[in-house]
């Protein structure tokens, strides 16, 4: 209750998870600590550790050695009273029960978490607003969709109000409408500011659209910690501007703060990397030269840069 | 008290699933029965054969058969199911178990408590009360306590096997039927005599592993015979004590299970 003052806290330093007969470590060495508020993306390649971390970050498994902390608990010895102030989505484990309508699973987690009932109804109202969940809560969960349960299963994570959410890998396998549906509503959620939102991905787009701060992890340990941008920056990924002229480019041609790339055979259509922020002064100095018939700025792809950050 | 909630409404939630597949909810409920009666036929089966079996009338063999039947089939009603871990770590079910508020034991418990299996532990406590009857028992408050307390003890007893040998799936995930040996076995030894059995067999299953101090120890002390084994009338007494270091010796590897628990790659 005095979590006003309590700075939020994880720290995961856990190495040699044992698997099959091999000493194999799943999570090696990280350090992390995420304040309140913060929405983290944790990304890596296929058996780089994310679910085993989020994992140790819940309870689930006990590290093999390092310390961890969640909303200053220890997980695996205070599990149940963790339990009470997280919530966890597992995109391919349910919390849902399979054969009751999802409305009524809706009400049994009320006992489980005893959420006093008028604050469970407000959860619950808002959850089916933005989620769009009014057609199917009396729907028994072993017939919804995939997208219908992946709504459900948030909705099961927020009624008792966790102050962190845990997410693992929320959109995989969900349509483009139902990843929307569920980026909007995380959106929302993190944009209050009294959640801390973790999740795991394989979808850069969630990232992109959800997280300030992307931490990758390859082999068990963090290789990036910072913002998209700053990601960009260390890879040297740039904005790519195209523009098309009414007359051709001339040979040999330079312009100040952008390097060219590339340019068409009939040289009126030319691409070039800004190497400034703003693309204001390049387009400026490119009308000079002549007239612009079209012109766009390209982000540049986030799923090139990780592509490149896993290969090295 | 909130947590007593908990469970209930995990309890009820189970009830109510198991309703939305009415019909073979009830065809299986009829055909567990059978199990049980079984175990008590054989015992009369035996006795068309002979009069006595190890200087025991069949009076005497069905209250030793009664009083295993009561303690396993309430185990196996409450606890009985927890061999189906196994499914849960390998699917990593318990992932889910293990991220709620609640004991992962007694989740895994109420989530899949065997309704069906209720009428078997009926029939069981009717076996007694009529094996009960047949003996002419005298009886003192002792005795009565002793009745009452016995087929508890026998199913904390049989409680703690089911828990340890699914245990072992946090170990092996494929413990296959190991366990069975102990729970399946233990209840066909408990069934007879422990004179019926020989050499270190008797002396393993019996005092090793205690299921002499399920059903036969207690029998001896209802009935007031002297145990042709030689142990002494209290030992019939002690079968309480037993339960409880069985339980607590579960607890122990059930905690150290979760916490070797592994989950499966998602």
């Amino acid at each position: 209750m005095d979590g006003l003052r309590k700075d939020f806290t994880v720290r995961v330093r856990a190495g040699r998870l044992r698997r099959t007969k091999r000493e194999v470590a799943a999570v090696d060495g990280i350090d992390l600590r995420i304040e309140r508020g913060e929405m983290v993306g944790y990304i890596g390649p296929n058996g780089a550790g994310k679910s085993t971390t989020l994992k140790m970050l819940t309870g689930v498994l006990t590290p093999s050695a390092g310390a961890v902390s969640v909303c200053g608990l220890a997980p695996v010895p205070q599990r149940t009273r963790l339990a009470l102030r997280i919530g966890v989505v597992f995109g391919q484990r349910s919390q849902l029960w399979w054969d009751l309508p999802l409305g009524e699973s809706f009400r049994l987690l009320r006992y489980l978490y005893r959420v006093p009932a008028a604050e469970h109804a407000a959860r619950l109202r808002r959850c089916t607003e933005l989620l769009d969940l009014g057609g199917f809560l009396d729907t028994p969960v072993r017939q919804l969709s995939l997208g219908q349960r992946m709504r459900g299963e948030l909705t099961a994570a927020l009624l008792h109000g966790p102050e962190v959410l845990f997410l693992d890998e929320p959109t995989i396998g969900l349509d483009v409408v139902s990843k929307q549906a569920v980026r909007s509503f995380l959106a929302e959620l993190g944009a209050g500011g009294d959640v801390t939102l973790v999740l795991t991905t394989h979808d850069l787009a969630d990232i992109e659209r959800l997280c300030r701060r992307l931490v990758v992890i390859d082999h068990g340990r963090v290789v990036h910690d910072g913002t998209i941008e700053a990601l960009h920056t260390r890879y040297g990924s740039r904005r790519r501007l195209v523009v098309d002229l009414d007359a051709p480019l001339p040979a040999g041609f330079t312009v100040e703060g952008a390097t060219l790339v590339s340019v068409e055979a009939d040289r009126c259509r030319a691409s070039f990397d800004l190497l400034t922020d703003t693309a204001g002064p390049v387009v400026a100095r490119l009308a000079a030269l002549s007239s612009l018939r079209d012109l766009s700025v390209v982000e540049p792809d986030i799923e090139d840069v990780v592509a490149r950050l896993y290969a090295s | 008290m909130g947590e007593l909630r908990a469970y209930a409404a995990l309890l009820g939630a189970q009830w109510r699933s198991l309703l939305s597949y009415r019909a073979s909810f009830l065809v299986e409920m009829v055909t567990n029965i059978g199990a049980t009666a079984l175990d008590v036929v054989a015992v009369f089966v035996i006795f068309r054969a002979t009069r006595t079996v190890a200087g025991f009338t069949l009076p005497e063999a069905v209250l030793i058969v009664s009083l295993s039947s009561c303690a396993f089939n309430l185990a196996d009603f409450t606890v009985g199911n927890i061999d189906r871990l196994k499914t849960y770590v390998r699917t990593g079910l318990m992932d889910a178990v293990l991220v709620r508020p609640l004991g992962a034991l007694a989740q895994l418990v109420l989530m899949d408590l065997p309704f069906r299996k209720a009428l078997r532990l009926v029939l069981a406590v009717g076996v007694l009360l009529v094996a009960l009857r047949l003996n002419a028992i005298e009886w003192t408050p002792a005795r009565v306590l002793l009745a009452l307390v016995v087929p508890l003890a026998g199913a904390v007893f049989f409680g703690a096997i089911f828990v340890l040998s699914a245990s072992l799936a946090f170990w092996w995930v494929d413990s296959g039927d190991l366990g069975s040996a102990f729970t399946y076995g233990g209840r066909d030894f408990t069934a007879y005599p422990v004179p019926v059995y020989a050499g270190w067999f008797r002396t393993l299953f019996a005092y090793g592993l205690g299921f002499g101090f399920v059903s036969y120890q207690p029998a001896l002390a209802l009935l007031g015979r002297a145990d042709p084994l030689g142990l002494p009338a209290w030992a019939g007494f002690v079968s309480p004590l037993v339960a409880l270091v069985a339980a607590a010796l579960a607890a122990l590897v059930w905690r150290a299970g979760v916490r070797h628990y592994r989950s499966t790659g998602s």
